[in-house]
């Protein structure tokens, strides 16, 4: 099976989904002449035209909405943002307009459009540019959000997200672009929306996580079996609609739970999945779920300081002892 | 310089204006529609008194010439796009006065099965691609529509309707700048009724001529005088012409005036406009301009009036019982049409 890497299999699952269907169009900053500011969309302009792969001014409010007016009349819009951070500006598109479109004209406009980028932090971008935002968006109704923390994840989530009638948020990882995996050429590679993956089997306590998190919570696994723990990873890849099933059978297994999340706690992603733990799995559990997250402060740029600031292996090794009370 | 450049781009405005007058049976045509928005909003205004109505809900009172003249020159096959004040707009495209009412008083028979509401009718089967209640919002999205009918070939056109305030927000130069960057076939259509809720034009625009703004999209553009709704029809016309033909996209700033007050509970004047001032607009009320105008070259008489306004009045009312008596949407409703079933 071909090693790629998941900046590659994003532009493999681009490309064959456009050749499938020429309702399918990407539209952001850069895509086109400068080949993707992430060079995800390498090549894609020689091979498709300006017509298919079109570079916008700076001006993400006004493509995203243009993205929702294509898809209003039957295109199948990709809209990429050079990075979530400044997709903020186009929130009101994306949560007004995208995700109700469909419900408030009782069921007359479907939405099916992708709109992508990258989350969360890289490296020293300091405050404005490292923050993730899966919490904002899996909170809206109307919107499905997946994460794909591997190249197999973040062709086929992709590949998903695109053929889906529905809005579909996919957060990439900026730091996940050069990461490598197996990923099959020979068959059509599709993950299911909402199907979360045990990305590796344990029995003393469940992380629980999803996209660039997907790597530290494998490091932290890495470091407890040294010490003799099991910890399973559950990849829920999905944030909406989340696979709570896949939740609900790791935590009867392992009794355990820790959420671990890249951005902010208050109101994050991993408070929804603790609430969920703790009504329908409150019998199975031996200790509180704890949350591994971002400090609560902005992104510093100090090296020292955005390394304190991140959730990490660590912290995650720490939290699962703690589950085990073995932290003493 | 500004509204040159619209003529200039239009060697046949002479038989555009014939064809925006028409005949006696298109006029005839044109007074129906307006007083049958006239009745619809008087009767909403009645229905919101008495709670059959509830939320926001924006009447068009004063501006029917724009939506009516506008639309009456498209093909079905284009596009209509607006804000929240298109009840107006909803009817001139053909939306049945049934099932505008039946959605404002939140039944299922409404255009929007009750969901909407009085902010966002749709209807797809009318290419009325809604209303939209985040003001400037949807001027991309027209964008986008101009984009997909270029992106297909097609030669539609989407007519986008908003108002004044819109022009100072983002999204209006976001939107504008694509579309005149890509050739686009859009007409983006400002009802300058003067006012964004309280706030009068001038106290909210660094320019007062806002057609003016096309300039920095270097798009053609032109100022309409709402009330009149030949006037408004020929406008249209011309910058449909620049959008079929050169898929050109157009700014236009027909300038109107709303007769009631922003939402069901504005009072008609008194805090930011006076009685004189409204008083003095409502000379111009685009039924009475037409209807003039059907006397002195129609023989139009005053007993057609009100035979015409008979019956429509019937219309209205016909809408009301029907709204009336469909029913609430079932409660499996709620958790329907949240995302398109995708798992069959
Ligand atoms: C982005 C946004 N800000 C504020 C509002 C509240 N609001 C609703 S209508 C309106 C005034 C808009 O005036 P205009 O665009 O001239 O349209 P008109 O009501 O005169 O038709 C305001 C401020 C809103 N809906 N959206
Ligand atoms: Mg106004």
């Amino acid at each position: 099976m071909p090693t790629i890497t998941y900046r590659d299999a994003l532009n493999h699952a681009l490309r064959e989904e456009m050749q499938r269907d020429d309702r399918v169009f990407l539209m952001g900053e850069e895509v086109g002449v400068y080949q993707g500011a992430y060079k995800v969309s390498k090549g894609m302009l020689q091979e498709f035209g300006e017509m298919r792969v079109v570079d916008t001014p700076i001006t993400e409010l006004g493509f995203a909405g243009v993205g929702v007016g294509a898809a209003m009349v039957g295109l199948r819009p990709i809209i990429e943002f050079m990075t979530w951070n400044f997709a903020l500006l186009a929130l009101d598109q994306v949560v007004n307009s995208a995700a109700k479109m469909l419900y408030m004209s009782g069921g007359q406009y479907p939405m099916a459009m992708v709109f992508r980028g990258p989350n969360g932090a890289a490296l020293q971008l300091s405050a404005q540019h490292s923050q993730a935002w899966e919490s904002w968006l899996a909170h809206i109704p109307g919107l499905k959000v997946v994460a794909p923390g591997t190249p197999y994840d973040a062709k086929g989530l992709l590949k998903s997200a695109i053929r889906d009638d529905n809005p579909v948020i996919v957060l990439e990882g900026e730091m996940l672009y050069n990461t490598k995996g197996d990923v099959p050429d020979s068959e059509e590679v599709l993950v299911p929306l909402g199907k979360a993956e045990v990305k590796r089997e344990g029995s003393d306590v469940s992380l629980i996580t999803w996209g660039k998190m997907v790597l530290v919570a494998q490091q932290a696994a890495e470091q407890l079996a040294k010490e003799n723990i099991s910890a399973e990873i559950v990849d829920l890849r999905t944030l909406r609609p989340m696979d709570v099933e896949a939740i609900a059978a790791s935590v009867s297994k392992t009794n355990r739970a820790v959420v671990v999340e890249e951005g902010w706690a208050v109101a994050g992603v991993g408070a929804h999945v603790a609430d969920f733990v703790q009504r329908e799995c409150f019998d199975d559990l031996d200790a509180p779920v704890l949350r591994v997250h971002q400090e609560d402060v902005p992104m510093p740029y100090a090296k020292n300081l955005e390394r304190a600031a991140k959730p990490d292996a660590k912290k995650t090794v720490a939290a699962a002892k703690k589950v085990l009370y073995l932290d003493t | 310089m500004a509204e040159k450049k619209a003529s200039d781009q239009n060697g046949a405005t002479g038989s555009v204006e014939t064809a925006a007058r028409g005949d006696a049976a298109l006029r005839r045509d044109l007074l129906r529609q307006m007083l049958l928005i006239r009745r619809f909003e008087e009767r909403c205004a009645e229905a919101y008194a008495i709670g059959k109505i509830g939320g926001f809900c924006h009447l068009y009172i004063g501006q029917e010439g724009v939506g009516v003249g506008a639309i009456s020159t498209l093909r079905d096959d284009d596009y209509v796009i607006t804000s929240y004040r298109e009840h107006g707009q909803a009817i001139a495209r053909g939306m049945a006065p049934r099932a505008v009412m039946a959605e404002l008083f939140g039944r299922v028979d409404g255009c929007s099965k009750g969901k909407g509401g009085s902010m966002h009718l749709f209807d797809r089967n009318l290419n009325f691609l809604g209303g939209h209640g985040i003001v400037g919002a949807h001027l991309p999205i027209a964008t986008g529509v101009g984009f997909a009918i270029k992106y297909r070939g097609g030669d539609q056109v989407c007519v986008c309707f908003f108002g004044e305030a819109a022009v100072n927000n983002g999204a209006f130069h976001e939107a504008l700048n694509m579309a005149a960057l890509w050739k686009l076939p859009v007409i983006y259509l400002i009802e300058n009724n003067r006012y964004g809720m309280g706030t009068a034009l001038e106290r909210a625009s660094a320019i007062n001529d806002i057609a003016e703004r096309a300039c920095s999209y270097d798009m053609p553009n032109e100022v309409v005088d709402g009330q009149d709704v030949l006037a408004v029809r020929a406008a249209t016309m011309r910058a449909l012409q620049r959008a079929r033909s050169d898929s050109i996209p157009t700014l236009l700033e027909v300038r109107t005036y709303r007769f009631m007050g922003h939402s069901m509970s504005d009072a008609v004047s008194g805090t930011y406009r006076t009685k004189e001032e409204l008083e003095e607009h409502m000379k111009r009320d685009p039924i009475v301009v037409l209807r003039l105008m059907m006397e002195q070259g129609d023989g139009w008489t005053e007993a057609d009036t009100s035979k015409l306004d008979d019956e429509v009045k019937a219309v209205v009312q016909d809408a009301w019982d029907f709204a009336d008596a469909s029913p609430e949407p079932p409660i499996e409703a709620l958790y329907e049409d949240l995302l398109v079933d995708t798992t069959s």
